[in-house]
Order: C-alpha cells, then sequence, then structure tokens
C-alpha cells in the first residue's frame, strides 16, 4: 500500500471512530440564522462545540486562529505555494464539513493537522508521482552525521531579522527529504507525540524516531552554515 | 567518531525528548562533560529544534486569506442548502 492511501484510510478510520452522526460526505446542516457567539474566544474545545452548533463566527475563529501554521505546514510539505494554498483551503473546507465527526478524543488543532497533511502529502505525490513514498525504508547512512561540529553561541536566530530567519528556516527544510521533513514537521514544529505521528502517517514509531533523527541531524548541519559563531554578517 | 560518541548520537533524540531511563542519561551526560564534540552537537541540535518550534509563521498574504474565506463562505451556504 502506498504512503498516501495508508494514511488516507487512517484518516478515514478517525472520522468513522465511535458512532457518527452522518455519512462524512453529508453536508452538516447549519440554522438559517447562526446562533451568536457567546463562547470565550481563546477557549478552542468551546469554540469548536460552539462551531458544532452551528456559531459560524466560532469557526471562523478557529480558522484565524490557525490559517498562518496550516499554510506553513502545507508549505513545507508541498514546497510549492499554489498547492500549499490549495491543500491549506481543502483542508479548512474539509474540517468544516466534518466537524460532527470530531470527537475531541485529542486537541482540535492536532484533527486539523492531520487533515492538512493529507491534503499536502496528496498534492506532493500528485506533483511527484515516483518520489513521494512514506512507507518504504529510507536509506539513512552516514549523510547526516556531523561533520562540522562548530558551536553557535548562545542565540544564533538572533542575528537575523524575523523575516530572513523564516527564509533561511523554509529553505533549510525544503532542502531534506519529503520522508524526513514530513516527520519533523509534525514532531518538532506542530508538536505532535510520537505516536500521533506515527499514526498519522501510517509509519511504526521506529521508523518515527529513526526519521526524526535523520531529520534533525541534517537540519542542524544545514543551519551550522547560517549560525556558525563569526559565519553569519 | 568514537564507538562512545556513536552511541550518543544514536540516543540523541531519546535524550532531548527527555524519552530516556536515568542510568543512561547519566551516562551520556558523563560524556558530554568529557567530549567537547559531543556536547556541540547535542547543544546545537536542540537549538535547531527550538528555532524551528519557536518560530512565528509568516501571515498569510492578502489574496489567499481573501480565497480562503470566498470558499469558506461558499462552503458554509452550500452546506445550508
Amino acid at each position: 500500500m502506498g504512503a498516501f492511501s495508508c494514511c488516507f484510510n487512517l484518516f478515514v478510520q478517525e472520522w468513522g471512530m465511535g458512532t457518527p452522526k452522518m455519512n462524512p460526505e453529508t453536508p452538516r446542516p447549519l440554522p438559517a440564522t447562526p446562533l451568536p457567539s457567546k463562547v470565550v474566544k481563546d477557549d478552542e474545545s468551546a469554540l469548536v462545540a460552539a462551531a458544532k452548533a452551528g456559531d459560524v463566527s466560532a469557526f471562523e475563529t478557529l480558522v484565524g486562529r490557525y490559517e498562518r501554521k496550516i499554510f506553513r505546514l502545507t508549505q513545507n510539505i508541498t514546497q510549492n505555494r499554489e498547492d500549499a494554498e490549495d491543500a491549506m483551503q481543502e483542508a479548512f473546507l474539509k474540517a468544516y464539513e466534518h466537524l460532527d465527526n470530531f470527537e475531541g478524543n485529542s486537541r482540535f488543532y492536532t484533527w486539523l493537522v492531520r487533515i492538512a497533511v493529507n491534503q499536502a502529502l496528496m498534492k506532493l505525490r500528485k506533483r511527484r508521482p515516483n518520489q513521494i513514498s512514506l512507507d518504504e525504508d529510507i536509506e539513512t547512512g552516514e549523510d547526516s552525521m556531523p561533520r562540522e561540529v562548530e558551536d553557535w553561541g548562545p542565540s544564533p536566530e538572533q542575528r537575523y531579522q524575523q523575516t530572513e530567519l523564516s527564509g533561511i528556516l523554509s529553505q533549510v527544510i525544503g532542502e531534506l527529504d519529503p520522508s524526513f521533513r514530513v516527520v519533523f514537521q509534525l514532531r518538532d514544529i506542530e508538536e505532535l507525540s510520537t505516536e500521533e505521528t506515527a499514526e498519522a502517517l501510517g509509519l511504526s514509531i521506529p521508523a518515527v524516531k529513526s526519521r526524526l533523527l535523520r531529520a534533525r541531524l541534517k537540519l542542524r548541519q544545514k543551519l551550522n552554515r547560517y549560525f556558525q559563531q563569526g559565519e553569519a554578517s | 567518531m568514537k564507538p562512545k560518541c556513536s552511541k550518543i548520537l544514536s540516543e540523541l533524540s531519546d535524550y532531548l525528548d527527555q524519552g530516556i531511563d536515568p542510568a543512561l542519561r547519566a551516562e551520556i551526560e558523563d560524556h558530554l562533560t568529557k567530549c567537547k564534540d559531543c556536547r556541540v552537537v547535542v547543544d546545537t541540535t536542540k537549538k535547531t529544534i527550538d528555532i524551528f518550534c519557536n518560530s512565528e509563521p509568516a501571515p498569510l498574504p492578502d489574496d489567499a486569506r481573501h480565497r480562503l474565506y470566498d470558499a469558506l463562505q461558499r462552503k458554509i451556504r452550500s452546506c445550508r442548502c
């Protein structure tokens, strides 16, 4: 089974957990007039509950809260601006459409991340059909072993402006093999657990751990050229 | 690379994620006091994770945001029909 189909099946299973109130393909009925939003805006579970009850503004608040992070996620995975935007948009639309199937077994954001990862992987696979497989054995040879061990100093990121730093991080993560960068994205940027990452990607826990280590070491090595003491302007 | 350094490297992620048993942690920390190369690799790998984890995502471009909310409105209308 290919990596994407594996992920997709897991995704569908997640939607199908428990006793779904309706078929996932059935549009969620909304009241003619949305309920007034009375929930505290910084409470994710209250926002989700209100959105499930038909409060459109509560769902829009959730979109506003996570749009930047989800766009960064899809951008990092697809490495293509158009695909990233499409994947982000489709992720929010699917989340809205299937909100009734979210049962609160995880954070809403974690559920949203899983949807967005699936959308982004689908885009990536379409663009590079023969190159993207997350579940095959990955050669983890000596190329990520530390070759340079120069220190970076206490706060190397402060040598760069925020926008410049964002560009550097985006570039170096884009240079990683997709199999590594998806795992790194979920574990170290979205802060999913090893178990959640394994489940979302259809990988074993040892595979997640192995790829995460390689990804971290490769990124460390790539950031050396920017952060080594005395190297930055 | 010395055998001890290779072992540190293989345990690096679990060490940084606090997912390691106390005896092995003590062994690693003892080695780190003696090996500057491993100390630098551990420190810079931790900084790598922190820099990505703490980085703020860039604002969504205005045109992308408009398209997102337009699509959302269309979806909401279609769900009501």
